[in-house]
């Protein structure tokens, strides 16, 4: 193996995938067969973290970043004049190898650019998982990047060697998807996710009848979009998410805030902020879609189209629903619980637990892990100390707002810093 | 005043357990219980030393076990976190617990309960962490090797989690810090004790134990945690939540800030 040659592709490719936000392990039911290499973990592990914080449990890279493509989000479109590289297939399965033997990674994300055409492109993809699985005896995590308008027969053939594949939506909004990637058209994204969706379907059916069937996909597909590149509301956005998510049984969908690459008129100027507060806001709603039982018109609808950025959704849908509350902790139902600002699931499980031995009052709350700044608004307990009953929204957001450090609160503070 | 005793046993697991059997088993009113290098005599309180034994021990687990799943891994990670006076919380935990007609709902308003089960649940996570930053080396004998420091003893916790996912190459995984090892040689897993002149951490210096192209292999590794990294989203105080520093010494990726 030439190493240096490898060191200069390796540091080009996976610095053009670093935008692609999924990194995730999870999900996979793969097991170590006959004394191979590798055991996917069903939680999922991460490795190590980037200095921007993110968790890095796969090894991430391009297989090429030649691309005949002109989008204008992306780092490696046509039109830019960065540094280009292609891997061999050999190389990239020798590379995850290592790394997997070192317990550096989880096993292999492999996205490309699509040069020549999309199933030219597709089709290297495939054989790299193939040759990992067949020839190497590897069962560690396989993510492949469907490329959009690829072949039925290749995205079938893509899903029996991956533990999951996505493709990126990129752009919420199909007008935005035509100001920004003139090449592409929506139905070249849906097409695969169609194919992927309607074989799980078919494998899990098919499991329930011969058990020792192959796996499909075993953690499902996922998705990804840019954030503040087109104008977008938050509420676009967030329909958008669950569109895909009922339609498409999605995994996850990612939020990617939008870091600026490239010069264009079309897109906000180099050097402006990335957007990281609103995608945290958005990874929150998409958390309480999923695991809390709302319902995303509760929390984005034409009254409020956009997320608040200085509370939580949760804590924001509870200010304009005070009706509901105050919710007794010792007495509603789990749905219920779930959704007092400052409770989560964790606490909401160990509440009912609890409360079986005996009346619950703040002490008892605080231990279990209630955030009780903001919950204490919100619920009565076995005690007389409830004394907020007449505060309307605004005081109770104010006292809120006085009393916590959120990590980004000082992007909201008013207070002048002396020496800035 | 009733008499008390303090129980003395040999440091390991089943020695605990065998304590608890010995408790129960003579109604013993426990003052305390101890591991033999580091224990004192109580003022008021007689000694007794417990000898091992692996089939009280293993009632002992049973027992805890009919009772409980959760309660069985709860007992053995907060064991492992090596706390001091640990054994004794541990001891009105296993009452507490083979009083209740059901395991499963336990009091976590009491504060014992409460307690072994957020020291567990720091083992736990420590484990995980484990899982995640062994970083093995390739030796010129095929071994792929690796040292930790963890602060609670995790490796018997680790140990299945390896094997499943190594199994077709050597290992060994080494606790510099208890100067124990576990070492899987394609059959099985064994604790081995070894005298390590050298530490090896990831080192910048290369050192002749390892395979050259181990070298080459950490590079890359290292380039490639550099190229992940988005400049204009750098968050250092992240970064070190989610990597503590005091790991940092023995992951490859960090080599430079050693």
């Amino acid at each position: 193996m030439n190493f240096d040659r490898i060191r200069e592709k390796l540091n080009i490719l996976a610095d053009a995938a670093k935008y692609d936000v999924s990194c995730a392990s999870s999900g996979s039911t793969r097991t170590n067969q006959n004394k191979g290499l590798g055991n996917a973990s069903k939680m999922g592990i991460c490795h190590t973290y980037t200095a921007d914080g993110r968790c890095v449990s796969l090894l991430k890279i391009l297989l090429t970043n030649h691309c005949i493509f002109d989008c204008a989000y992306c780092v490696t479109r046509k039109s830019n004049d960065v540094p280009r590289a292609a891997f061999k297939v050999q190389e990239v399965v020798d590379l995850t190898i290592n790394f997997y033997r070192r317990n550096y990674i989880e096993g292999l994300f492999l996205s490309s650019g699509i040069f020549k055409s999309p199933d030219h492109t597709m089709e290297r993809l495939v054989s790299v998982a193939k040759k990992l699985r067949e020839e190497e005896n590897f069962n560690g995590y396989i993510h492949l990047k469907s490329i959009p308008g690829a072949s039925d027969e290749l995205m079938y053939e893509a899903g029996l060697y991956a533990d999951r594949l996505s493709v990126n939506i990129e752009v919420p909004t199909i007008s935005g998807l035509k100001l920004l990637a003139p090449d592409k058209k929506h139905e070249d994204f849906t097409k695969p996710m169609e194919k992927v969706k309607n074989e799980i379907v078919r494998y899990q059916s098919e499991h329930k009848v011969i058990k020792n069937i192959p796996k499909y996909a075993p953690a499902g597909q996922s998705t990804q979009m840019i954030v503040g590149a087109s104008g977008e509301s938050d509420k676009d956005i967030m329909y958008s998410a669950t569109y895909y998510y009922k339609t498409y049984n999605m995994k996850r969908v990612y939020y990617s805030g939008y870091v600026p690459v490239t010069h264009d008129a079309r897109l906000p100027a180099i050097g402006s902020q990335v957007p990281m507060l609103r995608e945290n806001r958005l990874y929150q709603t998409d958390w309480l879609l999923r695991f809390y039982g709302f319902s995303v018109g509760e929390i984005l609808n034409n009254q409020h189209p956009n997320l608040d950025m200085d509370v939580d959704p949760k804590l924001s849908w509870a200010l304009r629903n005070l009706h509901h509350f105050p919710v007794n902790v010792n007495t509603a139902d789990k749905r219920l619980l779930a959704r007092i600002p400052g409770v989560g699931m964790q606490s909401v499980d160990k509440i009912v637990k609890a409360r079986k031995f005996r009346k619950l009052n703040w002490d008892h709350l605080k231990k279990i892990g209630v955030a009780l700044n903001r919950a204490q608004y919100f619920m009565v307990c076995e005690s007389r100390l409830w004394e907020r009953r007449d505060l309307d929204a605004d005081k109770i957001k104010g006292m809120i707002l006085q009393n916590s450090t959120g990590k980004f609160r000082n992007q909201y503070s008013t207070q002048l810093s002396l020496f800035n | 005043m009733n008499a008390t005793t303090t129980l003395v046993y040999d440091g390991s697991f089943n020695g605990f357990l065998t304590s608890v059997f010995v408790a129960f088993d003579e109604k013993i009113n426990v003052a305390d219980i101890q591991k033999n290098n580091q224990s004192q005599n109580g003022l008021f309180s007689e000694t007794e030393t417990v000898f091992t034994h692996v089939e009280k021990a293993k009632r002992v687990w049973n027992g805890i076990r009919n009772k409980s799943h959760n309660a069985i891994s709860n007992v053995y990670f907060a064991f492992l976190s090596e706390t001091e006076g640990v054994e004794m919380m541990l001891y009105t935990y296993i009452q507490k617990l083979m009083r209740t007609q059901n395991g499963k709902y336990l009091d976590y308003s009491d504060s014992t309960v409460l307690h072994i089960a957020q020291l567990a649940k720091k083992v736990g996570r420590e484990k995980h962490r484990m899982e995640a930053f062994v970083r093995f080396q390739l030796t010129k004998d095929e071994i792929y090797f690796a040292n930790i420091e963890p602060d609670f003893d995790v490796l018997p916790l680790i140990s299945k989690h390896f094997r499943d996912r190594y199994a077709d190459q050597k290992w060994l995984i080494y606790d510099v810090k208890r100067k124990y090892g576990i070492y899987y040689d394609l059959d099985h897993v064994e604790m081995v004790s070894l005298n390590l002149k050298d530490i090896h951490h990831n080192k910048t210096v290369k050192s002749d134990a390892f395979a050259p192209e181990e070298y080459e292999y950490q590079t890359l590794w290292n380039d490639y945690f550099k190229s992940t990294n988005i400049a204009s989203r750098i968050n250092p105080k992240l970064h070190t939540q989610h990597v503590p520093k005091r790991y940092w010494k023995y992951l490859s990726e960090k080599k430079e800030a050693v």
